[in-house]
């Protein structure tokens, strides 16, 4: 006789089966085999893994300029600090910022109230800012607290740097002016990067890119220094669009200008400061000595990115031949590499 | 008797949690940063510095006392005057090894009817093993090994043991779904072994209550030999003396049942032995038990078993460790190349004399590349912080001086930035080198695969820069072709009609690529070249735009079917050793992702003699 819930197994001197053991039995056993068939029925793949992992590329990062400056020539303002100034102080980049922006209308002529803007800085290296490797602070604070006045819902600044990025935002002290403006930091957390396809681009192919960082933002701001740079030829606004860019990104240096190219549409800013004050001249762009930086105290804005670098050029010294990158980002649409063709206003803070 | 206000293993395990709690509050502070929840003044080293084996163990094998480590002071007067007070009420390794027991017990009470049983085999775990004597055996080869000058006791301090687990295995798992601690992932090489010394000694607790602890644990041992002359401690009350106050034993053993230290309060006490977990206080039904200034009724007995002969042994051991390790070869010139240290790190003997593996350096390495070795420094120095350019997320940080500051023990001295970098008073000396970066031509883009690259030039953060470049200019694999037609155009540019240009590889409109007649002898190498601004390729014919028209006088004579060729513009790096720091940048951010074409070894770093190159 069988004891119910427990059945003994010894077959040779095993109680008999009964009928409503039996049922169970084979319930459960049925039970086993169709969930088996049934999930080979459900998940069946008769064509086996393909080479390459499917992804869904976005295409670029998007377009933030001003629609109604779309396929006209870009606007540019060129402030020069007061000459009769000591050149051993720096100028003030906020007020030389205000100025450029008042002749171009005014940056309520870029920004909506409503708006939400991205900086996008070079916070490449952890140095700090008197090295000029990095974008200043001042100009980050001063392009952030315009923006809030403008009427900016949020003023948001990013970068994904070279070195750690913690430590980038905080010793380039670009961290603190941005929140003492009252903007936040992103940092390039890993969870922030999706693949991304430039349109006909060669290079940036499913490369991840830092496209959480974009997600909401109606503007985007490009605020770069003028940098010398062994490769490249400059490292400025275009260049600055690299920090956009995660993977092991530094394959594209194979073609530094074909990537650079690329960069200039993969996400067109609504507006580019140039920073000229002080302009590192060599062993770019790193830097690294008071010595490989001059005082220029020249600070320019434009819509144009491939404009304001043709511009940051002739501080460095250097000829348009120098950096194919900015003819092929012209080839690609992005601005012009004739700045004067956008009759640029010069401005003077000493008149 | 009244029932006390508080009792006193609620005390216990208040302070027990206090103290896990602060070491994982410590823990999770040491990031950089200014906020209050980051490295902002936090006495992070503040648990582990009350190691007073790490006291004693460098006192021995430096014969200093180093400033910080002060803090052990305290725990062995405690202890001296009070019995292991730490262990029972301090020590975080010691709480998690009790929780982890006691919830396995817990576990297995649980089952109805089991609750006899389950207390008549918690007496049997709880019975004094002679194997509890492993411990000092073990105590007593590190300290003899440290008189040598090889410290090794960070192994298996406790403190040490749970810094270096939390901090290099479990906080980064347990942040990589929030990424509150580290923005971006963190890596630690074999972190898969550390977490399986750390599981196997909270796992041990399912064998015996506080297993680590009574076996194993050094700083016990310490902790067991410094309470020999403790005027207060646990004990049985005697029967004539007490009859009024307390109950009759009965030997009902439920005091050796909970004992956590197997130390035996029923009999001849162990006193060595007691963790002070006051257990056996609580349990006494009589209370009978209590923590006096005489001695138990039942007896004592100290440091029980550890023979004369096995210490004798223990002791010879660990000082034959000593010219063991240097017998590998590995402290001299014969050492791994990739053996690099945090900057400001001793020469490797004094290195070894100091650092206790509590993984401090590495958690706080805001690029991670400071690593836990496994190989790279020898078994005598597994588990020592060493520099891997291949993992973390940059190189070593030239502005940041971040590991001397944590390092506990100063085997990575606290640097200022102006020593780091050779600045002000260090002028002379110049800047801290931990390695030298050496090209490998075989590897690097430029050099082995005329593709221009030139990352690790950029990046070098030295000023002037210590990788430099000299530039060539290299007709490409399958880059001849016939000239057939000419056109001069707009601005200056002229266009050229091609055939038989095989299909390229690269893009030759990049700017990196010229063109010129073959077998034109140059006098420089720009003459004659003419940069290729754009290129369009089909099978029957190819057109090259280049930047000006060429130059009928630097061998151009543009007839149909002479030969023309592509050449690549290479600026080949090359390492100045004299002015190379060994930061690891380079190494880190070249695009060879797998064995990088430039890589940092020790050579010519500042710390010691063997890794002098250039002189």
């Amino acid at each position: 006789m069988s004891t119910p819930g427990h059945s003994d197994h010894t077959a040779r001197t095993g109680p008999e089966l009964t009928r409503r053991d039996f049922m169970k039995r084979a319930a459960g056993a049925a039970a086993i085999a169709l969930a088996g068939g049934g999930l080979a029925t459900a998940l069946l793949d008769t064509h086996g893994p393909k080479a390459q992992a499917e992804t869904a590329a976005a295409k670029g990062l998007g377009d933030f300029s001003i629609e109604a400056l779309r396929g006209k020539p870009g606007r540019m303002a060129i402030v020069r600090a007061d000459v009769r100034a000591d050149m051993n102080k720096e100028p003030d980049r906020a007020a030389m910022l205000l100025r450029a922006l008042t002749a171009l209308g005014g940056l309520e002529s870029f920004i909506k109230p409503g708006d939400r803007v991205l900086l996008k800085v070079n916070a490449a290296f952890a140095t700090s800012p008197t090295l000029g490797a990095t974008t200043h602070p001042d100009l980050v604070g001063a392009m952030a607290a315009l923006c809030l006045k403008a009427g900016a819902a949020q003023v948001s600044v990013t970068d994904n740097p070279i070195h750690s990025p913690e430590s980038c935002f905080a010793l380039t002290g670009i961290g603190d002016a941005a929140r003492k403006a009252g903007a936040r930091i992103i940092l390039p957390r890993e969870d922030l990067f999706k693949p991304v396809s430039v349109p006909e681009g060669r290079l940036i192919r499913d490369w991840p890119a830092l496209s959480g960082a974009l997600t909401g933002v109606t503007k985007l701001v490009n605020l770069a220094p003028v940098k010398d740079h062994h490769r490249a030829g400059a490292s400025m606004c275009l260049k600055n669009m690299y920090g956009f860019l995660g993977g092991r990104r530094n394959v594209f240096h194979q073609d530094i200008n074909g990537i650079i190219a690329e960069l200039s549409v993969l996400a067109r800013p609504t507006l580019c400061v140039l920073d000229g004050v002080t302009v590192m001249m060599s062993n770019g762009p790193t830097g690294g000595s008071l010595s490989d930086l001059k005082a220029a105290h020249v600070l320019a804005v434009s819509t144009d990115p491939v404009a304001a670098d043709a511009f940051g050029l002739e501080l460095l010294g250097r000829a348009l031949s120098e950096t194919p990158y900015l003819a092929l980002a012209e080839g690609a649409g992005a601005g012009s590499a004739d700045y004067k063709s956008l009759d640029p206003q010069f401005l003077d803070m000493g008149a | 008797m009244a029932a006390p206000l508080v009792r006193i293993v609620n005390a216990r395990r208040a302070s027990q949690v206090f103290f896990l709690l602060l070491t994982l509050w410590l823990c999770a502070v040491s990031t950089l940063g200014g906020e209050f929840w980051r490295l902002s003044g936090w006495p992070v080293n503040f648990v582990l510095s009350l190691s007073p084996l790490t006291a004693l163990g460098t006192l021995l094998s430096t014969h200093t006392w180093y400033a910080p480590l002060l803090w052990a002071v305290p725990v062995i007067v405690l202890t001296a005057f009070l019995g292991r007070v730490f262990c029972g009420f301090a020590c975080p390794l010691g709480a998690l090894n009790q929780a982890v027991g006691w919830l396995a017990r817990r576990a297995a009470a649980a089952i109805p009817g089991a609750k006899g049983q389950a207390l008549r085999e918690r007496l049997a775990d709880n019975r004094h093993s002679p194997w509890q004597a492993a411990k000092y055996y073990i105590l007593a080869f590190l300290l003899a090994a440290a008189c040598f000058g090889s410290l090794q006791s960070g192994l298996l301090d406790p403190l040490p043991l749970l810094f270096r687990s939390v901090n290099l295995t479990l906080a980064p798992v347990a942040d990589a779904g929030f990424q509150v601690l580290f923005s971006k992932p963190r890596h630690y090489a074999s972190a898969w072994l550390l977490f399986a010394v750390f599981a196997a000694v909270l796992g041990l607790n399912l064998l015996r209550p506080r297993f680590f602890c009574r076996y194993v644990c050094p700083l016990g041992a310490l902790f067991g030999a410094l309470n020999r002359f403790a005027p207060w401690r646990v004990g049985k009350r005697d029967d004539a003396q007490y009859d009024r106050a307390h109950g009759d034993c009965g030997n009902c053993t439920l005091c050796d049942t909970y004992c956590e230290g197997a130390c035996q309060p029923s009999g001849v006490i162990k006193t060595s032995e007691c963790l002070m977990c006051m257990n056996c206080l609580d349990a006494c039904p009589q209370n009978r038990v209590t923590f006096c200034g005489a001695a138990s009724a039942g007896g004592e007995e100290h440091l029980p078993e550890p023979s004369r002969r096995g210490f004798m042994f223990s002791l010879a051991a660990g000082a034959l460790s000593d010219p063991m390790w240097p017998l590998g070869g590995l402290a001299d010139t014969g050492k791994n190349p990739l053996l690099i240290r945090p900057p400001g790190s001793l020469d490797e003997a004094r290195f070894l004399s100091r650092c206790i593996r509590c993984g401090q350096c590495m958690r706080v390495c805001p690029t991670n590349v400071i690593q836990p070795a496994l190989g790279e420094a020898g078994l005598e120095g597994l588990w020592t912080p060493v520099l891997n350019f291949r993992l973390g997320t940059s190189g070593c940080q030239v502005q940041c001086v971040a590991c001397g500051h944590v390092c506990p023990t100063a085997a990575i001295r606290p640097l200022d930035l102006a020593e780091k970098l050779g600045r002000g008073p260090y002028a002379a000396r110049g800047p801290l080198r931990l390695g030298t970066a050496f090209v490998d031509r075989s590897r690097c883009l430029p050099w082995a695969f005329e593709r221009p690259c030139l990352v690790c030039q950029e990046l070098c953060p030295v000023s002037p820069k210590s990788i430099h470049t000299r530039t060539t200019y290299e007709p490409i694999r399958f880059g001849q072709a016939q000239f057939v037609l000419a056109q001069f155009a707009e601005k200056g540019a002229a266009r050229l009609s091609l055939s038989g240009l095989a299909k390229p590889t690269a893009n030759l409109g990049s700017g990196d690529y010229s063109l010129r007649p073959a077998g034109h002898a140059m006098a420089t190498p720009e003459e004659g070249l003419r940069r290729i601004n754009a290129c369009t390729w089909a099978e029957s014919g190819q057109t090259l735009t280049l930047d000006a028209p060429p130059d009928p006088r630097k061998g151009w004579k543009l007839q149909p079917g002479d030969t023309v060729e592509i050449l690549v513009r290479l600026q080949k790096p090359y390492v100045d050793a004299a002015r190379c720091i060994g930061c690891g940048v380079c190494e880190h951010e070249c695009p060879i992702a797998g064995q990088r074409g430039i890589r940092v070894s020790y050579e010519n770093e500042s710390r010691s003699g063997p890794g002098r190159m250039l002189v």
